[in-house]
């Protein structure tokens, strides 16, 4: 959670504001009566957009979606320079972890230039490349994703748990008891999560939460009742919690229905990112995005369709605590 | 920055804490995983091992169209397989992890996949009214339909077929070495045969054209129609009944009672047959009202014949917590199975225990004695009768 230091108190508010505004206008959520200043802002998430992120073309620009990131960092941690906000997330001397979603193949992976973009600004504050690693569950499904696999010399590293296998052990949390991937627990000190915001058959949305299914051996396990309690259970595992630092979602490409495989016909170039260190507040405004574009296109809310991603709340709740699903106490910055 | 391609087929990154990544000690353990419980004399199969190497995931040898599912629109399909009946989107799996969905066809991932296989006694299945004495050519593949708590297995059931060592054994291939092994049987164990059941089916007719029975050690949760495609071909079923309660299949299996006695009461009437193994777990599903549940449903629809195997809980997996089963507690779950008139009761992973033991209902005289999983002294006759009283024993005695 982050504080609120270099920010005003009417920027807070005006930030604030816009938050619930914004959520107010969302099906199938009940809002809470209090208004923003009753209640402490616990988690921010930075919503920025760049409407030219593509240019002329199809494929994001290098150089814009580094600038969209550093808009958002910023923000993200009210720092004037990015370099200042990525110290706030790493430390040289760390390995980082960015835990890419690849599922999707070439239409809706990660972004590419995304990655490269944050993997230039972790070696801007002191990460060596060869100490970042860029993965997902599969190699061959990273290739298809556009990612180049790469496991040596002094450059950022990229490849798949199948090249290093799980852990022996079984790591249990609740509902959840599964091996654990040895890039995390052997290779990251940080992890950074990059996942992509999808409309999901099961679990109603996937974004930052659901996006640690790829951590595991035996996710397949763990898709009955709409993902809801596991999702969030595995979420709790230790190994997972204590590395984990930031959520950077890739919505440059939105799937609002039929996901989580690509579906061209129901993708959406929003040419955004989503930027929180709560991933249950950002799931939550994940969540937003894709209803307001499900309305937008005549389709059903999730809810009425029975599939509303209620692992958010679960993972909201007194037992799991591990971030905020209420929007007077989430601070939407959208830039 | 991703623009260099520099890494090698099988290649492996350097990770904290171990020198080698591929693992050879998690294959070994997975090939003995069925014998490691009591130490049992099975014995790995050569010709089939390639040293063990992480698949590809898309390896088009094991991929092969699924049968029972249904398309649905926008390149979903709905599973018939088991009563689960996963809807599973494009690129995904069902939740036995060996089944997916690419562009709207549904395949399976394990066909021919096998990642242990073993020459067993078929009294390790067990299978106490089968051909006793015999071994059976065992093999499984990864998944699994249900979760089970408890798994003795789990290295390979719950995991999905790709962080699995595994070898391409198709079905003319297996019938080879059964034959080689001198196994008069084919068996399919370890993991849930109904997850595989396309290569199952493909084995046992190779198997049959070679002139060897098939056999299937199987949690029953499956739908019938599959059922009858798929256990039509087997020659003799062993079914887990896990418990008799649906709480405990809800909460320990992840799964349902009702459909796995569905298969029982389907398979007495293909006339195929099935002996029942009941895990006893400690605290959990060991009450007399449920041990004498079972016996009293088994006698009403299967018949006093079904041979009971009560067997005995090794902590494993998820449920490390509970003890081994104590031995009165097998007992008790046998005197009141006995007393609900089951004719043949057993007591399994009690090396020595007289309960392993076939005796004739009734003159009582000792028919199939039992070491372990050797079976010694075999008096039953060629037509299945006790050599005492002539009283027909069910099963089938002799190859």
């Amino acid at each position: 959670m982050n504080s609120l230091d270099g920010a005003s108190r009417r920027d807070f508010l005006k930030q604030a504001l816009s938050g619930v505004a914004a959520l107010s206008t969302c099906g199938g959520r009940e809002l809470l009566a209090a208004g923003p200043g009753d209640l402490p802002i616990q988690s921010r998430v930075v919503v920025a957009r760049d409407a030219q992120l593509r240019g002329t073309g199809s494929t994001v620009e290098s150089g814009r979606v580094l600038n969209l990131l550093d808009r958002a960092m910023q923000a993200q941690f009210d720092r004037d320079k990015p370099i200042e906000a990525w110290r706030r997330v790493v430390r040289p001397g760390q390995t980082v972890g960015l835990k890419v979603n690849t599922l999707g193949g070439r239409g809706v992976s990660s972004n590419l230039q995304l990655v490269e973009a944050i993997c230039e600004r972790l070696q801007e504050a002191g990460i060596q490349a060869s100490d970042i690693v860029v993965w997902d569950r599969d190699s061959e499904e990273m290739e298809h994703g556009g990612f180049h696999l790469a496991i040596s010399g002094n450059r950022v590293q990229c490849y798949g748990t199948d090249r290093t296998g799980y852990e022996q052990d079984l790591v249990e949390q609740a509902s959840v008891g599964s091996q654990l991937s040895k890039i995390l627990t052997r290779r990251c000190d940080v992890l950074i999560n990059v996942p992509v915001l999808k409309d999901h058959d099961g679990a109603g949305i996937t974004c930052a939460l659901k996006n640690m299914y790829g951590v595991i051996h035996n996710p397949n396990k763990y898709h009955p009742n709409g993902c809801n309690p596991y999702i969030a259970d595995l979420n709790m595992l230790p190994e997972i919690r204590t590395r984990m630092r930031l959520t950077i979602c890739d919505a440059t490409t939105v799937i609002y229905e039929g996901g989580p495989g690509y579906k061209p016909e129901h993708s959406w170039k929003h040419n955004a990112l989503l930027v929180a260190q709560d991933p249950v507040a950002l799931d939550s405004v994940g969540w937003q995005l894709i209803e307001r574009k499900r309305a937008e296109m005549g389709l059903k809310t999730l809810e009425s369709e029975d599939r509303a991603p209620r692992y958010i709340a679960t993972a909201a709740d007194r037992e799991h605590r591990l971030g905020t699903n209420d929007p007077r106490k989430i601070e939407k910055i959208e830039l | 920055m991703f623009g260099e391609r520099d890494l090698q087929e099988g290649e492996s990154p350097v990770i904290r804490g171990e020198r080698s990544t591929l693992d050879r000690r998690r294959f070994m353990k997975c090939a003995v995983a069925s014998g490691a419980v009591l130490g049992t004399s099975s014995k790995p199969a050569a010709g089939m091992s390639s040293g063990g190497s992480m698949q590809k995931q898309d390896d088009a040898r094991f991929v092969v169209e699924a049968k029972f599912y249904q398309k649905l629109a926008s390149k979903k399909i709905k599973c018939k397989l088991c009563p689960r009946e996963c809807t599973v989107g494009d690129r995904e799996r069902g939740y036995c992890g060996v089944r997916e969905n690419r562009d709207g066809t549904y395949y399976t991932l394990v066909h021919s996949r096998v990642c242990a296989a073993h020459v067993d006694p078929i009294e390790k299945k067990p299978l106490f009214h089968y051909l006793p004495g015999t071994v059976a050519f065992s093999l499984g593949t990864a998944g699994c339909n249900v979760n089970c708590k408890f798994c003795q297995n789990w290295d390979i059931s719950q995991a999905r077929p790709e962080q699995i060592p595994a070898d391409y054994a198709p079905p003319q291939r297996v019938a080879e070495l059964a034959k080689q092994y001198n196994c008069p049987t084919i068996a399919y164990t370890y993991n849930e045969p109904v997850i595989y059941a396309e290569y199952l089916m493909d084995t046992a007719d190779a198997g049959h054209a070679a002139g060897l029975r098939s056999i299937v050690v199987s949690n029953g949760y499956i739908q019938e129609e599959a059922l009858r495609a798929a256990y039509g071909k087997m020659d003799a079923i062993k079914i887990d009944l896990k418990s008799f309660s649906e709480s405990y299949y809800r909460n320990v299996v992840t799964g349902q009672l009702k459909p796995v006695l569905d298969t029982l009461v389907a398979l007495r009437k293909m006339g195929k047959w099935t002996e029942i193994v009941y895990l006893v777990l400690p605290t959990l599903n060991d009450s007399d009202a449920e041990f004498r549940g079972l016996a009293t449903w088994i006698k009403t629809n299967l018949g006093a014949d079904v041979p009971l195997h009560f067997t005995q809980y090794h902590p494993e997996y998820l449920l490390k917590n509970l003890p081994i089963t104590p031995v009165p507690t097998l007992e008790r779950a046998k005197a009141i199975a006995d007393a609900e008139g089951l004719h043949y009761v057993y007591i399994g992973n009690v090396p020595g225990h007289p309960a392993q033991n076939t005796y004739c209902p009734k003159c009582r005289k000792l028919l199939v004695e039992r070491v372990g999983f050797t079976a010694g002294k075999m008096l039953i006759r060629q037509d299945g009768a006790c050599p005492i009283c002539r009283q027909s024993i069910p099963g089938v005695w002799h190859v």
